[in-house]
């Protein structure tokens, strides 16, 4: 397929048809699946109000499957629109969002809410966010200082370095804090796996304001990004400030990152695969590559959760072990394809 | 049109730049030459603002560290050495580039005119044909080309060249001076760090002989080669290697 030289409407309405269909199959699939005339009957009435709550159909429907496919489908645009964000800096197609440390960190804050069993007065269900939030802030702003400490010039390798070295640190004290937290082992095993059961609108809201403020300074910063992908050089001689691109780049990638994991957990893979399954079809130029990676990374992560609440029904399994299973599988496929045509 | 005062740049310990001072007038193409660690390259970072120096560099009278780089990059082209890209790119989306400082608003689109200069550029390069081709097809000329293009398409009036026919073939490195050449007028200025100094008598106007980080000799291009200044420098008799080599195509 390449759609390199289609035009922006055609391609926009491709991308919101193909959108539109794998959000209503999402919602009308599960454990109990229900026509597709009911489903768009039922999300009728919920636009106008008139639903009824107590019917099954329009309880699961508007109050279950919508907010959940809705929160799976903007984190996949975050984590997918991230990755793509920071392989062009980063000048290396393994990066992600997490590549900076940023969702160690997110994950540091929620297993230590969960472990020690904290509580925000005020958001009693929402704790486990909100240290999510807090460590992921605190991370980039420790990792941001300590890389201006050692080099003033924010040079992306040792920005790289430190990341991963505070993600390895990171990691340990989690694995600490197993050990200690014997009884709440489970939750934390099931919440660093990824899952996004039990979301509701204000998660949709907290997602769809996170998207729609970083991911729009990400487009803003598209031909930017496009001539860091050259080259970092290369950016400055055309005149793009590096040093304010980098950290605004970073940043926006960092909170959209930090944002998914305090809400849905670790969920691998979708910052890495379909940045480069869009930069096959759309080509590299993040004016089309990023709106793409926002539309298929919603896409490929309702899939991956329909798989996952479907596959061993009634069991449901996590959402990451279904977007890493896939992942990597069309990684490989796609690394492959690429030294094949090389 | 560029002034340098007293500028000095430092990688940790090691001064890789002490005190130069020079300057390039419009109409001028100054050869920026020295052997290897002389510090060439690091005079074009300073002058890219890509590594914090002492002193002072101006531009049209403006000290560079104070303008944005946007400003900087209407007036001023660079085109460096070595580059790896990894991304499939098309040629005229890399040019296109080249029209980044022009560009206005929070989304800024290509202009008429900047589409007008594009094609100009790749006109220029003979590069018209390949502007649908992915860069990583390209071999090693044409992907300099592609990139002299780019710089062509930002309308500079100072153009800076960085080693730029390393590793290219006689037929790459003559035309590429020959179209900097042409595009060479009164009222624009070229720098370029070269090895080779035979391009450098061929094509420049003026001079620029380093050595150790220093600033040995600065001037017409004829100056600061005679024997008196070049070797010491080079630590060698460089009319003598010169002309021995060219005896040899008599």
């Amino acid at each position: 397929m390449n759609i390199k030289n289609v035009s922006f409407t055609t391609i926009s309405f491709i991308y919101l048809s193909f959108f539109l269909l794998t959000t209503l199959v999402c919602i009308a699939f599960g454990s109990v699946s229900y026509p597709i005339a009911d489903v768009l009957a039922t999300l009728g009435e919920g636009l106008q109000g008139k639903a009824d709550l107590s019917s099954q159909l329009s309880a699961i429907i508007l109050m279950v499957r919508v907010p959940r496919v809705l929160c799976v489908g903007l984190v996949g645009a975050c984590l997918a629109t991230s990755g793509a964000a920071m392989q062009g800096p980063l000048k290396n197609p393994l990066a992600d969002g997490s590549t900076l440390g940023v969702s160690s960190g997110a994950t540091l804050g929620a297993v230590f809410a969960i472990a020690l069993g904290l509580q925000v007065p005020g958001f009693p269900l929402a704790s486990t966010i909100f240290f999510a939030v807090l460590s992921a802030f605190l991370s980039l702003v420790f990792i941001l200082t300590l890389a201006y400490q050692l080099d003033r010039s924010l040079a992306t390798h040792t920005i790289i370095l430190i990341g991963i070295i505070f993600g390895i640190f990171v990691q340990s004290l989690v694995s600490l804090l197993l050990v200690f937290a014997n009884e709440k082992v489970k939750d934390i095993v099931f919440w660093t796996m990824g899952s996004l059961s039990g979301t509701n609108y204000t998660h949709v809201a907290i997602l769809a304001v996170t998207l729609l403020l970083f991911g729009s300074l990400l487009l803003s910063n598209a031909r930017e990004l496009d001539a860091f992908a050259i080259g970092e050089d290369d950016a400055r001689h055309i005149g793009v400030d590096v040093k304010k691109t980098r950290l605004t780049v970073l940043i926006a990638s960092s909170a959209l990152v930090g944002v998914c994991v305090a809400i849905g957990g670790s969920i691998g893979f979708v910052g890495l695969v379909v940045p480069h399954m869009m930069r096959i079809i759309v080509g590299p130029n993040h004016n089309r590559l990023l709106p793409s990676t926002i539309v298929f990374g919603s896409c490929f992560l309702m899939l991956s959760d329909l798989v996952a609440r479907i596959i061993v029904r009634p069991i449901e399994l996590p959402v990451g072990v279904v977007t890493s299973l896939i992942g990597s599988v069309v990684f490989v496929f796609i690394f492959y394809r690429g030294r094949k045509t090389s | 049109m560029i002034y340098a005062e007293n500028v000095g740049v430092s990688y940790g310990d090691f001064r890789a730049l002490r005190d130069l001072s020079f300057h390039v007038q419009k109409g001028q193409w100054l050869m920026v030459i020295g052997p290897n660690g002389a510090g060439k390259s690091t005079v074009v970072k300073a002058i890219s603002q890509g590594v914090a120096y002492s002193g002072k560099i101006f531009y049209g009278g403006q000290d560079l560290a104070t303008l944005n780089p946007k400003d900087i990059a209407k007036d001023i082209a660079i085109l460096s050495q070595n580059r790896y890209v990894n991304y499939d790119f098309k040629v005229e989306d890399i040019v296109a580039l080249g029209r980044y400082a022009h560009g206005k608003g929070l989304f800024p689109r290509l202009t008429e005119d900047d589409r007008a200069m594009i094609d100009r550029a790749l006109d220029m390069t003979g590069m018209g044909q390949l502007r649908h081709k992915t860069i990583l097809t390209l071999s090693g000329g044409e992907v300099q080309r592609c990139f002299l293009s780019r710089v062509f398409a930002q309308d500079p009036k100072l153009l800076i060249l960085d080693e730029p026919t390393n590793h290219l073939d006689l037929l790459y490195q003559k035309q590429l001076f020959e179209l900097i050449q042409d595009w060479l007028t009164e009222d624009r200025a070229v720098i370029s760090v070269v090895h080779d100094l035979f391009l450098a008598r061929a094509y420049g106007t003026h001079g620029l002989l380093l050595g150790e980080g220093k600033g040995v000799a600065t001037g017409s291009i004829e100056e600061i080669l005679e024997p008196d200044c070049v070797n010491p420098v080079y630590r060698m008799d460089v009319h003598q290697w010169m002309q021995s080599l060219l005896r040899c195509w008599q």
